[in-house]
């Protein structure tokens, strides 16, 4: 079985993003990075998939060659095969990323055989656009699932869950599929040592990639005002009882 | 929560585990009024203390650190903190072995319990450890582990809880206010608080802080990586925080300990990775907390093999959590306590680890209260320590990458810094070096150890020039020393004391000034000189220096390169504040040359001339008679202007002969070739501060005279005691009356062949003085005998060794022991108190 993981290189911040003078980035001068929680799961998916099935997860992402780091990480908790499409800048809009992705996958494809799954995070960690899995998989024609909270695998048939207001909506799809991956799916590990050692040592294949710039322009980032915390502490310990008491009280709890 | 209030006799700022403890001490020893604040959420506000891996090893080889560290200790026992757990420090080269040999020296010093291990007697107590790879162990049982948040949480709310300290949480400094050089007031995002007292306690964050005020505090965050892996199955079954003995592996300089069920990996072996205090994101920013950046995996990796190479469990555990930890240093890897120099009552508590905390809290919450900390002498530590060249980022990031990596490293007691050299240089630089010189750095300063050019004088004085066998003892020495001694003794040498420090006073209040500075009667005439220590409130040395008297009013200072930052600071802190006494720093205006040895008169009555009554350039008779021991006077060398000053500190007749910097050279030469029927040589430092000064018991400031010591205890009290009021006096008084517990000895080594057959030279880095039976001295006033200064005697064939001894050891010929590297040697008190081995009369000085 192969699986490929899509994954984006992204800032790992705190509570409070600060921006570059330009207002075209996050200042990321003393920030690590990261993948978003959604694709670390989508990798710890695949490679429980593949632990269960056999076969191969391959991590592919298009982004600044200091995304080599984020694919060694995922090959340091299990992943075997590396992919990076580089690119000058920190990210390309949604089409264009898509449009690389799918002919990057169709070239590894040429190479390596079909991906019985293609897995994406349900939405990147920055900018959020919910697009590239479902652009992606539209190009290469296939079918796919967002917000994915399960996925087994079974005589190709891919079984994905996912969760709504209205309850649990399951979906069957024959493989090839594509899925995007929603946290909560399951518990990523961490690298280990050996992994992290180990994963310095595997070569990550470069694919070039082109793309029409697509619709979506960043104009300005701006940070949003910052809330004001409305905490209220009404004391410590047995004191605080009675204020509890009145605040519930106020808030017509008691009746 | 109280309202943020605008008057405080003491504000604290810093939540760590300095400002907690500070605030705690301060409110044991009655401070009242007091504010402690924080720009961070309590119980952490995200500095260093934070994400410390709070373990102590008690055992260091430098006396101030290691008392702090086990003060430190004492309190986290006391508060149920402290978790003993043992250590183990691992050797993988064999270098380090005796290494541990040293460590197990000091650790018997300061009676900590310790014992050298075999591989597989480590592998006993870390069965999970590959001992193929470990040489030896040092274990000590009473290595532990502490929480120190809520060791700082308990001693600030203690402070609250007696109603002397209000905390604010979350409020940030923006500001120091300074009137007439004072601090005012402390500036935060919640209001303005009027102090009479500011500390700054902030850690990584410490300079940022005080350049509000308008003053330094030198250090530089930097990086300490870590990481926590985990799950460990045989530390899980533990069931225990720490289950296991934590383990340096010191030649790697990486430590794993046991955190519950994981293993945090720390490393002190990756490059210096320094960061601006002005760049640590705020809380708001940081993922983790400003002062847990993200891990530089590359740097990392090379420490995770090693790790792995130890430990191999370690491989498949999985890395749960790994950091850039922030944390402080300096350029000379010491704290950076007192008050500073620029601002007066603007205190810093910074550049402190865990481990000596609350022991450093405590010594400077006495500082602030007594004038003078009683815990131990915190010169290592003084803020005033630093010259100006010390305090730039410059410096501080040159030395802190040249020590980070010595952080576990083997650090020998005369090992010199290699970056930040010619940093100062005397005059006669050009003549040293031509001469071959091998340089030594004192603070800034080049001083010459020795001279290549004197090499043939090994040959003259063959026996007593011996090199010695094993490297460690000939390290940083040369046989070139006992050459040069033993030629000056013979003849004359000159020695650069360029630099020394030269403060000048003048004004018509500096007799009163200097009497209330100093112990002994400064009213001499113009034209006299006076030696005196300088003392604390405690009557302890404060510092020890001569002056001369140059002009009535006109006195001048003369103190060594190591001192000369803090006696700077404590006599200007001082002054009075009505304009009557005027202080000029001379030290670079003057250089120095020290000539000496029995033809040293007749070298300088060939070089010297003055100007007689009929205006005529005559010689000038520098007999005993006309010029004798501790006179000053002005004479002409060549045409230079010189002052000299008939003085000795290695035993012979001569003088400190002054002049501006600028007629260095020519004075230099004229006395080199007045001395070349003599045959005069340049003499290094190996001399001047260690075997001629030990040959004839003189004391130096930071080693024999400390804070913990006093006169009576040096043997360096004077039969009367002057009736002007003095810094100390009371003590001092009160010590005369009493018979001292320790007593300041000379003591020979009668056998110094070690087991192995090689003769050993201690190097007096605080080796033990043991009773015969290898017990401990430990005086009434629970301080422990060990080696101050040690140093061969050339002139008498022996090895010296200065050590204070309790009055039943302090014997003439009693015979004790010495420990050096772990080995026991016989050793035998030459002379009680300060009269020298060599020359008891002084009869060489005044002929």
């Amino acid at each position: 079985m192969n699986i490929l993981v899509c994954v984006k290189r992204v800032p790992a911040p705190g509570a409070r993003i600060n921006i570059t003078p330009d207002a075209q980035q996050v200042d990321t001068a003393f920030l690590g990075f990261t993948v978003s929680p959604h694709e670390e799961c989508a990798v710890e998916q695949a490679v429980q998939l593949i632990e269960k099935h056999g076969g191969d997860v391959t991590v592919l992402t298009l982004g600044p060659v200091e995304a080599e780091e984020q694919l060694r990480t995922a090959v340091s908790t299990g992943v075997a095969k590396a992919v990076l499409v580089p690119i000058d800048t920190q990210d390309w809009d949604p089409q264009r990323t898509a449009h690389a992705l799918a002919s990057v996958i169709a070239e590894l494809e040429v190479a390596n055989g079909k991906y019985d799954l293609i897995l994406f995070g349900n939405e990147s960690a920055d900018s959020c656009g919910y697009q590239v899995g479902i652009r992606t998989a539209l190009k290469l024609g296939r079918p796919i699932v967002n917000g994915a909270k399960g996925l087994e695998l079974e005589n190709g048939i891919a079984t994905v869950r996912r969760e709504s207001d209205a309850g649990v909506e399951i979906y069957k799809l024959k493989t090839p599929a594509c899925v995007g991956v929603k946290e909560g799916i399951n518990l990523p590990r961490y690298p280990t040592m050996k992994g992290r050692l180990a994963s310095k040592k595997v070569a990550i294949t470069q694919n070039a990639a082109t793309g029409n710039e697509g619709g979506l322009k960043l104009i300005t980032l701006r940070r949003p005002p910052e809330r004001a915390s409305n905490t209220k502490i009404l004391g410590t310990g047995p004191d605080a009882a009675s204020a509890v008491v009145d605040l519930l009280e106020e808030l017509g709890v008691f009746k | 929560m109280s309202e943020f209030p605008t008057k405080a006799k003491c504000v604290v700022i810093g939540a760590g585990i300095v400002g907690n403890c500070l605030v705690g001490h301060l409110a044991k020893l009655g401070w009242t009024d007091m504010v402690q604040i924080d720009k961070g959420p309590l119980p952490n506000p995200g500095g260093s203390t934070g994400h410390a891996s709070n373990f102590i090893f008690p055992t260091d080889h430098n006396k101030e650190m290691a008392l702090l560290t086990l003060a430190s200790q004492k309190q986290y026992i006391e508060m149920g903190m402290n978790n003993t757990c043992g250590g183990i420090e691992v050797a993988r080269n064999p270098e380090r072995l005796e290494e541990f040999n040293r460590r197990m020296t000091s650790a018997k010093s300061w009676g900590i319990d310790a014992k050298l291990l075999s591989p597989a007697e480590v592998k006993e107590l870390v069965p999970f450890i590959n001992e193929k790879i470990v040489l030896g162990g040092f274990y000590t049982p009473s290595v532990s582990c502490v929480d120190s948040l809520q060791t700082g949480t308990l001693m600030r709310e203690g402070a609250m809880k007696s109603g002397n300290l209000n905390v604010f949480a979350n409020t940030e400094v923006l500001d120091l206010e300074v009137e007439n050089g004072t601090i005012k007031a402390v500036v935060t995002n919640k209001g303005r608080i009027e102090a009479e007292y500011v500390v700054v306690a902030c850690g990584v964050w410490s300079p940022r802080i005080a350049k509000m005020a308008g003053a330094n505090i030198p250090l530089t965050p930097a990086v300490h990586q870590m990481a926590d892996v985990g799950p460990i199955d045989i530390l899980q079954k533990s069931n225990a925080e720490v289950a296991y003995p934590i383990v340096r592996d010191m030649d790697t300089f990486c430590y794993e300990r046991q955190t519950a069920g994981s293993m945090e990996v720390g490393s002190y072996a990756h490059r210096a990775i320094f960061m601006h205090p002005d760049d640590i994101p705020s809380n708001e920013a940081s993922a983790l907390s400003p002062t847990e950046l993200p891990l530089t995996q590359d740097d990392f990796d090379p420490q995770m093999e090693q790790a792995i190479e130890l430990m191999e469990m370690l491989g498949d555990a999985e890395i749960k959590y790994a950091i850039n930890g922030l944390l402080s240093l300096t350029p000379d890897a010491m704290p950076v306590l007192g008050e500073t120099v620029e601002v007066k009552n603007l205190w810093s508590a910074a550049a402190v680890w865990i481990k000596e905390g609350p022991g450093i809290a405590q010594l400077v919450a006495e500082w602030m209260t007594y004038g003078y900390p009683h815990l131990c002498d915190p010169h290592s530590s003084d803020i005033s320590r630093f010259y100006a060249h010390e305090k730039t980022d410059h410096h501080i990031y040159a030395r802190c990458d040249e020590h980070f990596n010595k952080t576990y490293g083997i650090v020998h007691p005369r090992e010199q810094w290699a970056t930040q050299r010619n940093m100062r240089r005397s005059p006669f630089y050009a003549r040293e070096e031509a001469a071959g010189a091998t340089f030594f750095d004192a603070r800034g300063w080049e001083r010459p150890q020795w001279f290549a050019s004197n090499e043939k004088l090994v040959k003259k004085f063959a026996s007593a020039c011996e090199p010695r066998a094993h490297e460690w003892d000939a390290r940083w020495w040369s046989p070139i020393t006992n050459a040069e001694h033993l030629q000056m003794r013979e003849s004359v040498g000159m020695v650069d004391l360029t630099a020394f420090n030269e403060f000048d006073f003048t004004g018509p209040g500096t007799m009163k000034f200097l009497q209330y500075m100093c112990v002994n009667n400064v009213d001499v005439e113009v034209g006299r000189s006076v030696y005196t220590p300088l003392l604390t409130p405690g009557g302890g040395f404060r510092g020890d220096l001569t002056i001369m008297r140059l002009a009535m009013d006109h006195f001048r200072v003369i103190t060594g390169a190591f001192d000369g930052g803090r006696d700077n600071y404590w006599f200007n802190r001082h002054m009075p504040q009505d304009g009557s006494v005027k202080f000029t720093d001379m030290s670079s205006s003057l250089c120095t040359i020290g000539v000496w040895g029995p033809n040293a008169e007749k070298t300088m009555a060939k070089a010297t001339q003055n100007i007689n009554a009929e205006g005529k350039l005559v010689p000038f008779d520098v007999s005993q008679k006309n010029f004798p021991y501790g006179s000053v006077r002005e004479v002409l060398i060549d045409g230079v202007p010189a002052t000299m000053f008939r003085i000795s500190y290695v035993g012979e007749n001569g003088w400190e002969v002054y002049t501006k910097m600028e007629h260095g050279l020519r004075m230099w030469d004229s006395i080199a070739k007045a001395g070349e029927e003599f045959e005069i040589i340049p003499v290094g430092m190996g001399v001047y501060a260690v075997t001629g000064r030990i040959e004839k018991g003189y004391r130096l400031m930071g080693a024999e005279l400390e804070s913990e010591y006093n006169p009576v205890e040096a043997g360096l009290n004077r039969a009367k005691v002057k009736t002007a009021d003095f810094i100390g006096k009371a003590e001092y008084l009160k010590a005369r009356e009493e018979k001292p517990c320790a007593v300041m000895c000379t003591l020979e080594m009668i056998d110094n062949t070690s087991k192995s057959g090689i003769k050993r030279f201690p190097t007096g880095g605080n080796e033990p003085i043991l009773t015969k039976t290898g017990e401990r001295i430990v005086d009434t006033k629970g301080r422990v005998s060990r080696v101050t200064t040690a140093g061969a005697a050339p002139s008498l064939g022996k090895y010296l060794l200065l050590a204070y001894l309790t009055p039943e050891h302090a014997v003439e010929g009693n015979e004790l022991r010495v420990m050096y590297m772990n080995e026991l040697f016989p050793v035998r008190v030459a002379r009680v108190g300060s009269q020298p081995v060599f020359d008891p009369t002084d009869a060489r000085m005044k002929s």
